[in-house]
């Protein structure tokens, strides 16, 4: 698996989990976990996502998805695995 | 593996929010194989040891940057000390020469900064060395990424005087923008990738990759969520962040020497600020509680930071690097700034603090027309801690024409704005005057 993290942030509204979720689905980026939350409007979503079949690399994804969180006025960030793996494993 | 959405959140939350970043990816590479006795052939050389890595450096940092999806502030190369390449040629005009293609060989790569427009003469002078000291202000007057140092001092030699006096004559002939990319130094290591201190050294293979992290925000974070914490407590919540810092710089080191087929270096465990908000060390000790930065307190404050970053970087790396302590270069941090001009941060506490972290003292403004026995006074007291305590420290101090204690001037970027301090009473220092290098301490004698 070639694993990577997303992450959501922005004012709540309808159709953000679609809209990502479909630009993941386009490139056959399958969700492998995904934990979202809306505290005072803040909506806030993290997931890891497996690209090993993806058609795009990171840095294509990363464009598309940043193109679609403007379209939905949230941020959008995309990490690879190994940060997390570094910095919370020994 | 799986992970805590809380692990997710804390990470997400440094790279968002506290400026968690790599400070620079620094490309040390061997030039002595340029070595030419001639300056047009040196320059030829040069180019031809150089770009095929230069090309490939930048992309290779922004693929790295990009896959794992960390912002890399800069870029830099450090070269072999200038001036053993001036050896056989020994002309100041060939050493100005050598630092415009090195910074014109930069600006074309999307290099930040070169460092290695240096000289090691802590005992002594030699005809390269007298070459690049000669020609020190001109080239980096005539530069804008080129970065080097004097090494005056050292715990095996003593301090230089001579040079010591060079140093502070030399700094007094530079624009303020070519003060903030030199230092007079003691001890200077190898594989440091912060500038102006990273050469290549000669223990080194033929390039390596050395890493410099950032991350005063993250512990300044971590500070500010425990305001009731005992001191230990503290240190050790302080420890495991740096610990995770470190830890990115470990990984993104790893991945740009894969990519550019060098070995890995370093990485210096210093967590070094910038003048952004929330990028201050310090913000950490004030956040320690300190009503200031530079109140009674500061320097153990500083020591606990120091120390706690020092035992968690270490556990992070397999190799670390550099100086690896704090960096509290006054310009470059904003707090530190403020502190300067509100006249609670002085020459004297920054003397103080190199009792317990790495810098001496960094980006301090003075103004143009300082005497040059003070400064070369204020640079020999730091080398003579440097000495006596064996370690690596440097004075980077910037002249601003026209300016009097407590102006500002800004050099804008990183290197944030200078705050003139006050040198003194005291213009007219004999002792600054006196020739020859003082010998070294007892250290020296447990080495052997």
């Amino acid at each position: 698996m070639e694993l990577a993290v997303v992450s959501v942030l922005g004012a709540d509204r309808v159709g953000i989990v679609a809209g990502i979720a479909g630009v993941l689905a386009r490139h056959n980026v399958n969700i492998v976990d995904i934990s979202q939350t809306v505290v005072r409007d803040i909506f806030s979503m993290v997931m890891v996502v497996d690209m090993s079949k993806a058609d795009v690399d990171i840095a294509q994804l990363r464009r598309e998805l940043e193109e679609e969180g403007r379209r939905l006025g949230v941020m959008v960030g995309v990490y690879h695995i190994d940060v997390f793996r570094y910095m919370q494993r020994i | 593996m799986r992970f805590d959405p809380s692990e997710i959140g804390e990470v997400l939350e440094m790279l968002l929010f506290r400026e968690l970043d790599i400070r620079a990816v620094t490309l040390s590479v061997n030039t002595l194989p340029a070595i030419r006795p001639t300056v047009g052939d040196t320059l030829a050389a040069l180019e031809e040891a150089l770009e095929p890595l230069l090309k490939r450096l930048r992309p290779a940092v922004e693929r790295v940057a990009s896959r794992l999806g960390v912002r890399i502030v800069t870029v830099r190369l450090a070269v072999s000390p200038v001036s053993i390449m001036l050896e056989p040629i020994g002309k100041a005009e060939a050493a100005v020469e050598i630092a415009k293609h090195l910074d014109g060989l930069a600006e074309k790569h999307g290099v930040d900064m070169v460092g290695g427009f240096s000289a090691f003469v802590h005992a002594g002078v030699s005809r390269g060395d007298a070459a690049l000291m000669e020609a020190l202000s001109e080239a980096l007057n005539s530069t804008r990424r080129l970065a080097g140092f004097l090494n005056v001092a050292s715990t095996a030699t003593g301090v230089n005087m001579d040079a010591v006096r060079a140093a502070a004559e030399a700094v007094l002939k530079m624009e303020p923008h070519a003060a903030a990319r030199f230092a007079a130094t003691a001890n200077m290591p190898e594989d440091v990738p912060f500038m102006p201190g990273a050469y290549h050294g000669l223990g080194l293979p033929d390039a390596v990759v050395n890493i410099a992290v950032s991350g005063p925000g993250v512990i300044e974070a971590v500070v500010r969520n425990m305001p009731n914490a005992d001191v230990r407590t503290l240190h050790d919540a302080i420890k495991r962040a740096a610990f995770k810092i470190t830890r990115l710089g470990e990984l993104v080191g790893r991945e740009v020497a894969k990519e550019l087929g060098v070995p890995f270096g370093s990485v210096d465990l210093s967590v070094a600020p910038s003048p952004k908000v929330g990028d201050s060390v310090a913000a950490i000790l004030e956040a320690v509680g300190l009503p200031r930065v530079g109140a009674p307190g500061t320097l153990f404050a500083l020591a606990l930071f120091v120390d706690a970053v020092k035992k968690g970087g270490a556990m992070a790396t397999s190799t670390i690097g550099g100086l690896s302590g704090a960096f509290i270069p006054v310009s470059e941090d904003a707090v530190m700034a403020e502190a300067a001009r509100e006249g609670a941060l002085t020459f004297d506490t920054l003397k103080s603090t190199l009792a317990v972290c790495n810098t001496g003292i960094d980006m301090a403004g003075i103004p143009g027309d300082a005497p040059p026995d003070a400064v070369a006074a204020l640079i020999a007291d730091v080398m003579a801690a440097a000495v006596a305590l064996d370690k690596a420290l440097g004075v980077r101090l910037v002249p601003i024409p026209g300016a009097k204690p407590g102006d500002v001037y800004d050099l804008g970027g990183l290197y944030g704005r200078v705050v003139v301090m006050d040198l003194g009473k005291y213009g007219d220092i004999p002792l600054a005057r006196r020739r020859g290098t003082a010998p070294p301490a007892v250290e020296r004698l447990k080495k052997g």
